[in-house]
């Protein structure tokens, strides 16, 4: 902490692999909800839950990436992402939330994707975490802009 | 004097003031006799001027002086108010606009002259007077001659009343007390500063000064004084038979006051000879007038009542983001009842029969305070249409056409944010019937219309909708052209084309691709922007259609939801889905059976007591899971317009006020969902756009 060329992270699980969101970017985590599905939205916004009195939409994160559904288990949150602080909330699902952590920027490193993969934008690079890696998610280009 | 506090509340009196001034001097151009606006322009003219002058912008008090001179010679009946000084004044009027304009933005007049006005106007006022008074003449002439204005008091003149601004009907007063050998004299009174009841301070004063004399001018006011709003002096005018050092002698008496200072009041000569004379004229068949103090109140409140406003106005101005703060509050307040009964009502046998009694009265009281809360956003939509009259007739001699501008239910109220958006677009529609709908007098009378075109604004509240209607009397729409046009430039096939009902094709002109196409308009003449008037009324949550007859004119219908907020809604269910479905849509709720359902070009419609509708199934409109078939339908019959529609439901749940909640603009989905709700249960049920479903 304290150290300028570091960043925080909450490390998640999606299916079997790690990834990891800067925290600057997250407002709340909270437990599965009730979703209220949207017709003739895009396929990976699920819907929407009222969070306080507010409507926030909530996106799967899986489908976004292009990786399979799982069921909803006990472990299940819904993480609440600003890309930035003047936009609009957006919930993302993820499988579980393990922990804060923090990589030095050197131990990030940007991957070199087949440049045909339209997902590629979506990753901010791969942080080094003992044995782990951890695929930092780009946020912005995830949620994508408010129309 | 720091006055940068005060520039918002001028802007808005400005405003009002322009406003009142153009809506007043169009009465007065056909009704040139009519006293009570003349009265009503000067006095908005006179305000004018004194507020331009206490903020210090010269060129906007200079301009309203000459305009005043030109008012106070109609209103003394030297002048008549003919075509060419309406001209003149309301150029001088849209150059204080542009003034305003500049200072709301940069906070200074800005660099436009307005000399040639003031000249035109003081042509005008010489031409009009001839030369029966040249005495007074030359006083106009010559500006401020007679006015001391509150602009740079000065700081070390205990006699502040000398630089107060003396209102014609106290000059009346002043006159007429010097015409009966009274006194009329000026005090400025100090009070100590570590006076604690100030407001009781001033009152004891005056009513000293009132045993005395008669006190016909407070600064400030009595009403202000009383509530402690003024700083540690004021000034007061005194008719009185004492002489000044009698006065201060008298007000010395009273307790806490530290200082007082007193002098005559003296008219100039000539404007002392005006007055005479008038006061002479007024009282000529009235009685004596008896030279005591009392009865003078009576002689200054008949000279003074032309000039006073008639009625009080008891508003408060508000801040629009205190309101959506408020409403806001209310908004969850009504969440957390409908919360309240959802669960009272599962709780059906356990409670006491007091514990409803209680439920229901708050179901009554947050329906009462949602309504006034509701209430209080409500504007007249006057206060937008009320400038259309002076564009029309700017319009009228631009476009070198007679016209005139009927407007009804000025008084019909819309929602603050809803008025603010929706005066372009009628802006919009006014200036197409205007330019492109009315032919030009000559055409009218080869046509054997009335050579001057009429165009209508009735605007009145239908249900939960305000209806806007812009009509005229014109050529119409020629939908043939249009039809012709469309298929050219490839907007819709012939195929299409020949099935299109005249209405399909009048919708046409609402599209951005076809009305942005600069051959169009040169033809068909209509078109141009009604894209963006379509998409303003949308984003307000209403909608427009266009009506027309070759020949006749055309007539375009603005439909606008009441309030934006919160709306009554029918629960329904789809599937296992709750939707809502504002009720301001719909018409009835109807059980058929299926058999009643036709087909008719591969489309299912019914056949709803003589009208034939088509049916929407929400079911797979929203791709929902499939339920089970039944022989019974519910359908829910909606209105668009003149439009019906059946919406197939599963089930009804009841009616329900609803907040309405954005789901934000991340999602897209073609418009079906308009909104969403948070129902008692903390759920989110979504709202359906019954005008794009149909």
């Amino acid at each position: 902490m304290g150290d300028i060329n570091s960043k925080q992270y909450i490390d998640i699980r999606l299916g079997e692999d790690l990834y990891g969101i800067e925290i600057k970017y997250i407002d709340n985590i909270i437990i599965m909800q009730n979703i209220t599905r949207v017709p003739k939205a895009q396929e990976y916004f699920l819907g929407v839950i009222n969070l306080r009195g507010d409507i926030i939409p909530v996106m799967s994160l899986k489908n976004k990436l292009g990786l399979e559904e799982s069921e909803v288990t006990s472990t299940t949150r819904i993480i609440i992402v600003k890309p930035e602080l003047s936009m609009a909330p957006v919930g993302v699902i993820v499988d579980e939330v393990n922990e804060v952590i923090t990589l030095d920027d050197d131990d990030v490193d940007m991957m070199n994707y087949n440049e045909k993969d339209s997902k590629a934008v979506y990753s901010a690079g791969i942080g080094k975490l003992g044995d782990n890696l951890i695929n930092i998610l780009n946020i912005p280009e995830i949620v994508g802009k408010e129309e | 004097m720091d006055v940068s506090q005060y520039l918002e509340i001028f802007i808005e009196e400005t405003k009002e003031h322009l406003q009142s001034l153009n809506e007043h001097i169009l009465i007065l151009e056909k009704e040139p006799e009519n006293e009570a606006t003349i009265n009503e322009i000067f006095r908005a003219a006179h305000s004018l001027k004194g507020m331009a002058g206490t903020m210090g912008y010269k060129k906007m008090q200079e301009l309203t002086h000459h305009m005043e001179n030109v008012f106070s010679e109609i209103r003394n009946g030297k002048m008549k108010a003919s075509s060419e000084l309406v001209d003149v004044v309301f150029k001088g009027l849209d150059t204080l606009e542009a003034y305003l304009a500049n200072i709301q933005s940069d906070g200074s007049e800005g660099d436009q002259d307005c000399n040639n006005i003031i000249i035109a106007l003081n042509k005008i006022l010489s031409s009009g007077l001839g030369n029966d008074n040249s005495a007074s003449k030359d006083k106009y002439m010559e500006p401020f001659a007679d006015e001391i204005t509150l602009a740079a008091p000065d700081k070390d003149d205990k006699y502040k009343f000398r630089s107060l601004k003396i209102e014609e009907y106290e000059k009346k007063a002043i006159a007429k007390a010097i015409s009966l050998d009274l006194n009329v004299v000026g005090l400025t009174i100090y009070i100590q500063e570590y006076c604690v009841l100030k407001g009781a301070r001033a009152f004891m004063v005056n009513r000293t000064l009132e045993d005395h004399g008669e006190i016909i001018k407070l600064y400030p006011s009595a009403q202000d004084l009383e509530d402690e709003k003024y700083d540690f002096d004021y000034s007061a005018f005194v008719i009185t038979k004492e002489t000044p050092e009698q006065l201060i002698n008298f007000c010395m008496s009273v307790s806490e006051v530290k200082e007082v200072v007193a002098d005559y009041i003296r008219l100039e000569e000539d404007e002392l000879g005006i007055y005479l004379a008038q006061i002479k004229q007024d009282e000529a068949p009235t009685t004596k007038v008896s030279t005591e103090p009392g009865s003078l109140k009576a002689g200054a409140a008949t000279t003074s009542k032309q000039t006073t406003k008639p009625v009080a106005n008891r508003s408060v101005r508000v801040d629009i983001d205190k309101l959506d703060v408020l409403m806001n509050l209310v908004s969850e307040l009504i969440i957390a009842k409908n919360s309240l009964v959802s669960s009272s009502s599962s709780l059906h046998n356990q409670l006491e029969t007091a514990f409803y009694d209680q439920i229901e009265y708050l179901e009554r009281v947050t329906t009462n305070l949602h309504e006034s809360v509701m209430k209080v956003r409500m504007v007249p939509i006057e206060s937008v249409v009320n400038r259309f009259p002076r564009m029309i007739r700017d319009l009228s001699k631009n476009l070198n056409k007679q016209m005139e501008l009927y407007m009804t239910g000025e008084e019909t109220e819309l929602d603050r944010t809803v008025i603010d958006e929706i005066g372009d677009p009628l802006m919009h529609l006014l200036r197409n019937a205007a330019d492109h709908g009315l032919e030009s007098s000559e055409d009218r009378i080869s046509l054997g219309k009335d050579p001057v075109g009429s165009i209508y604004l009735d605007a009145y509240q239908d249900g939960n909708n305000v209806v806007i209607e812009v009509r005229d009397d014109g050529a119409g729409i020629n939908v043939d052209k249009i039809r012709k046009k469309a298929i050219e430039r490839g907007t819709i096939t012939e195929d299409q084309a020949s099935r299109m009902t005249d209405k399909d094709v009048i919708d046409i002109l609402f599209m951005p691709s076809f009305s942005t196409s600069e051959k169009v308009t040169d033809v068909s003449g209509r078109g141009v922007g009604l894209d963006v008037v379509k998409t303003k009324i949308e984003a307000l949550g209403g909608d427009i259609e266009a009506k027309t007859v070759l020949g006749k004119g055309s007539n375009f219908i603005i439909r606008l939801p009441l309030t934006l907020a919160i709306i009554q809604s029918l629960m329904v269910k789809i599937s296992n889905e709750k939707y809502a479905l504002p009720l301001g849509n719909i018409q009835t709720v109807e059980n058929i059976g299926s058999r009643d359902i036709k087909k008719i070009g591969g489309k299912e419609v019914l056949n709803l007591r003589g009208d034939v509708i088509p049916i929407i199934r929400l079911g797979e409109i929203l791709d929902c899971a499939k339920g089970d078939k039944t022989n019974q339908l519910l359908v829910v019959v909606v209105k668009k317009g003149e439009r019906l529609a059946g919406m197939v439901v599963d089930e009804l749940i009841g009616q329900q006020d609803i907040v309405i909640k954005s789901i934000g603009k991340y999602i897209k989905n073609h418009k079906v969902i308009s909104g969403a709700t948070i129902l008692g249960n903390g759920e989110v049920a979504l709202i359906l756009d019954v005008n794009t479903l149909i």
